[in-house]
């Protein structure tokens, strides 16, 4: 029998409503972006140009690096859980699931009747190889992070159950990360280059850095979703190339928009612009070990010397909004609406270097368009407004080429993007707690680790509500890191494209799933 | 005709030990480039373990030289190894993509070789002439503009008004005259850019000739000026030709990259951007091995074909 994926069993227990409630953000459209809301149908043929992909992609989901193969592997796989357009968690393979008291063991009753292109049936023992394939010790997923803190995994029934080291509200968020789809299992192993997957769509053709091409699967067990017959998915770097393919309707969605032009493409007839606020942020990272940064005065200082307006009206063309030194975008959940906003203010920069024992201020600022698009002009403008408060900020203008390798957390200031993260406990454990591996401002807060630690298995909604809304508060006005801006995810689509008023806002193009939620009107 | 042997085979020694020269020069900057592929391909999401579990298993932690030595005898044997980022066979990956890469260079070619050749003649015939100068005008703005420039301009001309398509999509189903159509575009772009170089070799070389005296005999003799040109002064010229025709075809294999990106055509050029930005160093040696042969076999083809040309060189004593 069909179990609807909306609704699934999720919210059996009270306990875990604070988990399931709305995570990440998912947006209103405003009208004039908003197709009329005709019932979805079925065909055509989707063309999709990505500005991402590369020769060097494959098929192995612990290598998904770039955005072209995260579409492709959800729109061929399926995954334990899934975000939908509205920030809520719902079911996927797993059909529901329950946590222990202490949030400790998680078990994930497995769906029935959802079967591999290949027509195998999926049951709990190919979702354990498929978590597996993460873990260990000679792993080399990039998902290994995540995973760590299951210590077993085993069947029980048609069940799986996960155990942790130490509770986690959150857990169920984890599991529908796009590094971790659930593939057939052999001999309690997984063959990480499989084409094979129990997503909507078929994988017919892959041409790494090419394109792909998918049909959808007859069989799929979502009667709705999966609309278009075909998928097909090219790599086109080019920003002008991407627009003119969607001018001339070579394709029918293009991702992301070039900002500059965007204006331009906005004019354009039969051309809709679909600008979605997330959790995606630019970021400025001090070293918080090096100096000057050591001082918190003197990262005060640098907060206040920055216009942050300013970078939204002209790097992101205002397709976006101003962040406020913590990674919790405006429509996430834990984005804490009592703190204050810091704000270009000359004189609190200045103030804040005397406390400091500092009159001026010169430091280097390392930037590079690999970092984020626009992320040397932005340096440029935070450079011409920090003279006011007496801060001289030198631009190096870095390679593109191992922009992650050499610079990123090598230089003690320099930027970064971060897709962010659908929870604040994921997003606080990769890369603000003291001593993991994306810490790049190298911060070590007392009182933050332990909130982090405490909130991760806080059950209790108010209670983790107000420790999380300290830990925005601390990372704001202690932490290493300047956010001037969240930017959105904007797209063009061709106006025959349709899709349901609320978009998604946890990756781009609907939470990576836009192929198989959208439909041709 | 043993002359030309000997001098064939004594150029394709030279080759191939400038091809071996190469081959190191290539794999010691692979080498300088910071970073490697371990963290390439695991991006801003590496973790010291998981970097050194992907080393580990594609053997970048042996020394260079010993990579160097293995990668050259598999090259030899023609097997080039597998991609270390995707485990693909390298010759998979090129053999598609060179073979996209040689059409277009072709395709391109034939437009552009017999149309200088013939705008470089008419403009020696014509010289000083309006055609003249609008033949060497148009070709000199055309080889003036950057190629995305001049791609951009063909496509705002070309396929916003829907007379061609705006991306080169071809893929190993696409019939010959589909192909032909998809790609005219970015062959007209690499028509545009090489032109000139080639049409104006082409007038230089002939007008110099024109001056000699044994045209002016021909002329005197009261042959038409068409036939002085074809029968006299062509076969003359076509040394300082071949070379730069030669020249011009080695860059149409080796030079697109920029033409690949803006009509999205699936090349080597964009084999070699990707490779390198990911480190994907089997890779980036085996299609910049393929480049430096274009350039070797295309000069020894030039230089061949220009002995052949002119009978003095032939029976050199």
């Amino acid at each position: 029998m069909y179990k609807s994926p909306r609704t699934g069993d999720i919210s059996r227990r009270g306990l875990l409503k604070g988990a399931t409630a709305l995570g990440a953000a998912g947006l209103i459209l405003p009208a004039s972006v908003r197709r009329a809301a005709a019932e979805p149908k079925r065909g055509g043929v989707m063309r999709l140009a990505l500005a991402a992909g590369s020769t060097t992609d494959s098929n192995d989901p612990g290598s998904w690096d770039s955005q072209f193969v995260q579409i492709l592997g959800t729109a061929r796989c399926g995954y334990l859980t899934e975000i939908a357009n509205d920030g809520s968690l719902i079911g996927e393979v797993a059909e529901s699931w329950e946590a222990s008291a202490d949030a400790a063991t998680w078990t994930f009753k497995i769906r029935d009747g959802v079967t591999f292109h290949s027509g195998k049936t999926v049951t709990p023992d190919d979702v354990i190889a498929s978590i597996n394939y993460h873990r260990g010790d000679d792993s080399k997923s990039a998902a290994k992070p995540i995973v760590a803190a299951i210590t077993e995994i085993k069947a029980d029934g048609n069940a799986a159950v996960f155990t942790l080291d130490a509770g986690n509200a959150d857990f169920p968020y984890i599991m529908s990360d796009y590094h971790l789809p659930i593939l057939p299992s052999k001999d309690g192993k997984i063959d990480p280059t499989t084409t094979d997957g129990c997503g909507g769509y078929v994988l017919d053709s892959f041409e790494p850095g090419v394109r792909a091409k998918l049909t959808r699967y007859p069989d799929y067990w979502k009667p709705n979703r999966a609309w278009f017959d075909g998928v097909e998915m090219l790599a086109v770097h080019d920003s002008a190339a991407r627009q003119n393919a969607l001018i001339t309707g070579e394709v029918d969605v293009i991702d992301p928009v070039d900002l500059n032009t965007v204006h331009l493409l906005e004019r354009a007839p039969g051309i809709n612009i679909m600008s979605v606020a997330g959790s995606q942020h630019y970021t400025f990272a001090m070293d918080t070990r090096a100096d000057p940064f050591k001082d918190n005065n003197v990262r005060l200082a640098l907060k206040y010397a920055i216009d942050r307006q300013e970078m939204v009206d002209k790097v992101l063309q205002g397709y976006g909004t101003v962040g406020n030194d913590y990674p919790i975008g405006i429509n996430q959940r834990y984005f804490n609406p009592d703190l204050e906003q810091h704000s270009y203010d000359p004189d609190k920069a200045k103030h804040y270097l005397k406390e400091a024992g500092l009159d001026s201020l010169k430091v280097q600022l390392s930037a590079a368009d690999a970092a984020f698009v626009g992320a040397v002009d932005a340096a440029v403008l935070y450079s011409e407004k920090a003279k006011a408060a007496g801060i001289d900020i030198e631009v190096v203008r870095e390679p593109n080429d191992g922009y992650w390798d050499s610079v990123w957390m090598k230089k003690p200031f320099c930027a970064v993007y971060w897709g962010g993260r659908p929870t604040a406990d994921w997003m606080y454990s990769m890369a603000y707690a003291a001593g993991v591996p994306w810490n790049d401002t190298f911060w070590d807060n007392k009182k933050f680790n332990e909130l982090l630690i405490a909130a991760r298995s806080e059950l209790d909604a108010d209670k983790r509500r107000q420790m999380y809304y300290e830990m925005d508060d601390i990372c704001a006005n202690q932490g290493g890191v300047i956010i001037p801006m969240f930017a959105n995810y904007v797209m063009g689509l061709s106006d025959k494209i349709a899709h349901d008023d609320t978009v998604a806002g946890n990756w781009t193009l609907d939470g990576f799933r836009g192929v198989e939620r959208w439909w041709f009107a | 005709m043993s002359d030309i042997w000997i001098m064939i085979a004594k150029r394709l020694a030279l080759g191939a030990l400038t091809l071996l020269v190469i081959s190191v020069i290539i794999f010691s900057a692979t080498e300088l480039l910071p970073g490697d592929l371990a963290q390439a391909v695991l991006g801003q999401s590496a973790t010291p373990e998981t970097v050194a579990a992907f080393r580990r298993e594609l053997g970048l932690d042996l020394p260079a030289y010993q990579r160097y030595v293995n990668w050259l005898f598999g090259a030899l044997q023609g097997d080039f190894g597998t991609s270390l980022a995707n485990k693909r066979p390298i010759a998979d990956l090129i053999s598609l993509r060179l073979g996209n890469t040689l059409f277009l260079a072709v395709y391109a070619a034939f437009i552009a070789v017999p149309l200088s050749l013939t705008l470089g003649i008419l403009a020696a015939l014509f010289r000083n002439t309006v055609f003249d100068r609008a033949a060497n005008a148009m070709a000199l703005t055309s080889i003036s503009f950057p190629e995305f420039f001049v791609a951009y301009i063909l496509i705002f001309f070309l396929a916003q008004s829907g007379l061609f398509p705006s991306m080169a999509r071809v893929d190993p189903s696409t019939g010959f005259t589909e192909a032909l159509y998809h790609t005219f575009l970015p062959a007209l772009t690499l028509t545009l850019v090489v032109t000139a170089h080639m049409m104006r070799m082409t007038r230089a070389a002939i007008i110099n000739l024109l001056a000699s005296p044994y045209i002016e005999m021909a002329r005197l003799k009261g042959m038409k000026p068409m036939r002085v040109i074809w029968r006299h002064a062509v076969p003359n010229a076509l040394a300082p030709i071949i070379t730069v025709v030669a020249l011009n075809l080695a860059y149409l294999i080796t030079g697109v990259v920029v033409v690949e990106v803006v009509f999205v055509y699936p090349g080597l050029g964009q084999l070699m951007v990707d490779s390198v930005s990911k480190r994907d160093f089997p890779v980036v040696q085996a299609v910049a091995l393929i480049f430096a042969a274009a350039y070797v076999l295309l000069n020894l083809l030039a230089d061949v074909l220009s002995t052949l040309s002119n009978p003095r060189l032939v029976h050199r004593k």
